[in-house]
């Protein structure tokens, strides 16, 4: 159950302003189905001087939405509307004692409102510019849009880096893990690889676009030949079948054959086929390829 | 006046003679049950007992076939990374797109690893098409996962006839049966299901103990290696109490299947009556002719599920708004949006699972005060009338139904 405060549950148990105000003459809508939240804001202004006189919300959303849109509109009520634009979404966190950091969009969802209805008002154009994407950090609610943009626009390559730039993944770490995977989408767009520690390195060419399949199949060979000597050590040995594509089959011999490592041996020696040839490939036993034909 | 537990999918309460048949391993039972001496003799009998009473709920063929661990995602890791490890030739994962987290996630971090995973989607039931199914049953295939209940939709899936299709086509075949065992009757010697994860705490059983069934002659890699405890398929000192408990909670649900299937399911069917023939733009997800005997999952169209439950919880009632292992995240349900339902009534979905606790009295207060939460939460929404649902200005979310 989210950490709420009284102040939230006072203002989702007993809202205040609930409802569009009758002869409203400013309205802001927000939100975003997908998300979940979706907020009409209604104000009665005073044309002779931009006061609001009254303001009333329409709220589609969770118990922090809807205490965030009370207090917005217990807020604001009196103001003018220039005096109301000053108003953060962190005033409207404050005024109920503190939301936790996953519903902090709750408020700014309330502060989009205010300044939409008063883009209505006066006739202007409001953009709204809210991100919508995962939310990759929850203690300080950066989402995954967010971070994309920052490491796209400043080159980041690092968790660290991203931290200094956005504060995420500064506290608890728990989200350092989806941050690498951001760091590894966004760096292969400029052709860099990330690595967790140290700089990016440049993208590993595809060797295998450069090569023949007589090249190709040459560079397969080389590799189990590299690989023999560790398996005769041991009195087994491996002898290249095939090369089909991406699968590569191959016989286990001696010692190899009927061995319990027999898998982990291929996983070892896939594992090498696909660091020399810089592509993906299977590698399967001679055995089990023709049982599987005859499948 | 008491609360009401309506989440027993999320866990369930421990059986008083669950608490009972562990109290004394916490005590005087101490001994290690792999120790040559009485005192781990006494214990290591206490859990051959407990292994027993769970090959009875499963109706496995062999008590050897039953490896306990300390979960179902345990369970569900062990199964799909030890078909993984051991046929290394073989590249493939089937699955769904409704499963648990610990499916979910898992694949996800494979397919990052250069697996390939094929998702099955689900209709607007949460139905599986098995057609397609059998495309995707090939030799590259290591194994299918797929769960036996939802844990959202309560739809049933028909793995018994998948099992024989995996099994045909050779393809390893594990089901997350976490939400069926107890619930639905279940005998594994009679099917082709080579792994089976189950969770103690969805069965009054404590939190922490679960169970991997591995069909026998199955090929198997340890995801914990180390001592020899569970034959060397699960290293680490047993969690004696709790796997204790866990058979004397097979014991018991074995003893109840009949009353989940006919007393439990009668007051679920009650329970979404009652509130339908009060509560417009609502609905029950799931496939109505094949589920779990106690879940019931509502959609209340045009407001948002979290807030249904908070007032709910003021009322003394517990229900969840999907999966309580995703209700940290701000996302719709994954199960709901892979079924198609659209945002406007996804968002306000709540799941209500009974269980043998459950009484037709507080079925009729939950009937009671659900409406009247509806109503005041519609009263606050923008996408709500005097009436009934504004068609203007969010025309466009709108809610549509295939």
């Amino acid at each position: 159950m989210w950490d709420y405060t009284e102040k939230v549950k006072d203002h989702f148990y007993n809202p205040r302003n609930a409802g569009a105000v009758a002869d409203a003459n400013a309205v802001g809508e927000v939100g975003s189905i997908s998300c979940g939240d979706a907020l009409r804001l209604t104000l009665k202004v005073d044309p002779a001087d931009e006061r609001i006189l009254d303001a009333g919300f329409q709220t589609f959303g969770c118990g922090s939405a809807i205490a965030s849109s009370s207090a917005l509109t217990e807020i604001i009520r009196g103001m003018t509307l220039d005096d109301a634009l000053k108003v953060t979404n962190q005033d409207i966190a404050d005024f109920l004692e503190g939301l936790p950091p996953e519903k902090m969009h709750c408020s700014v969802m309330g502060r989009e409102a205010l300044a939409a209805a008063v883009a209505n008002y006066r006739g202007e154009t409001w953009v709204d510019d809210h991100e919508e994407g995962d939310l990759v950090c929850k203690c300080f609610a950066v989402d995954a849009v967010m971070i994309e943009n920052v490491v796209r626009e400043n080159k980041l390559s690092s968790v660290a880096e991203v931290t200094n730039y956005t504060k995420a993944g500064g506290s608890c770490a728990s989200c350092h893990e989806k941050i690498e995977d951001i760091l590894s989408t966004v760096m292969a767009e400029r052709g860099e690889v990330f690595q967790a520690a140290g700089k990016a390195a440049p993208a590993a060419p595809a060797k295998s676009n450069g090569l023949s399949n007589l090249e190709r199949i040459r560079l397969i060979e080389k590799t189990i030949a590299e690989l023999r000597p560790q398996l005769q050590a041991d009195h087994g040995d491996i002898e290249l079948m095939d090369v089909e594509g991406k699968t590569i089959t191959v016989r286990l011999t001696g010692a190899c054959t009927g061995c319990q490592l027999a898998g982990a041996t291929l996983g070892g020696v896939q594992q090498r086929l696909i660091e020399a040839l810089g592509e993906f490939v299977r590698v399967v036993p001679a055995q089990a390829a023709h049982s599987a034909a005859g499948a | 006046m008491e609360p009401i537990y309506l989440d027993n999918n999320a866990t369930t309460r421990v059986d008083p003679e669950v608490v009972e048949a562990m109290l004394p391993f916490f005590t005087e039972q101490f001994g290690n049950p792999s120790s040559m001496h009485s005192f781990g003799d006494r214990v290591g009998r206490a859990v051959k007992q407990a292994r027993a009473q769970v090959q009875s709920l499963l109706g496995a063929e062999h008590d050897s076939e039953i490896i306990f661990t300390s979960c179902g995602t345990e369970s569900d890791s062990t199964a799909i990374l030890s078909a993984l490890r051991a046929q290394p030739e073989r590249r493939e994962i089937i699955t769904t797109v409704v499963e648990h987290p610990a499916v979910l996630t898992l694949c996800d971090q494979l397919e990052k690893e250069g697996y390939t995973v094929h998702r099955l989607a689900v209709d607007n039931r949460g139905r599986l098409d098995l057609d397609e199914y059998r495309r995707l049953l090939s030799d590259q295939v290591a194994v299918v996962s797929v769960m036996w209940a939802n844990n959202e939709s309560g739809t049933v899936f028909p793995v018994v006839e998948m099992a024989e299709m995996a099994a045909e086509a050779g393809v390893m075949f594990h089901t997350d049966a976490v939400q069926a065992v107890g619930k639905l009757p279940v005998k594994l010697s009679e099917t082709r299901i080579d792994m089976l994860s189950l969770s103690g705490h969805k069965l009054h059983a404590p939190k922490g103990i679960g169970v991997l069934y591995l069909r026998r002659g199955t090929r198997f890699r340890p995801l914990l290696r180390g001592g020899h405890q569970e034959r060397g398929r699960r290293a680490g000192t047993e969690n004696t109490a709790s796997i204790v408990g866990l058979g004397k909670a097979a014991e018991l649900a074995q003893a109840h299947i009949e009353d989940e299937n006919t007393r439990v399911r009668a007051m679920r069917d009650r329970l979404e009556e009652g509130i339908l023939a009060q509560v417009p733009h609502a609905f029950v997800n799931g496939d109505l002719d094949n589920r779990l005997p106690n879940t019931a999952s509502i959609s209340f169209e045009y407001i948002e599920g979290e807030a249904i439950l908070l007032l709910l919880n003021k009322s003394g009632i517990a229900a969840s708004s999907g999966s309580a292992c995703t209700s940290g995240s701000l996302e719709p349900s994954h199960v709901m949006r892979a079924m198609g339902i659209p945002y406007t009534a996804a968002h306000g979905t709540v799941r209500f699972s009974l269980s043998r606790y459950n009484t037709p009295e507080e079925i009729e207060r939950v009937i009671e005060a659900v409406p009247p939460i509806v109503a005041q939460l519609r009263k606050l929404s923008p996408y709500w009338g005097e009436d009934g649902p504004v068609t203007n200005p969010e025309e466009a979310f709108a809610p549509t139904y295939a």
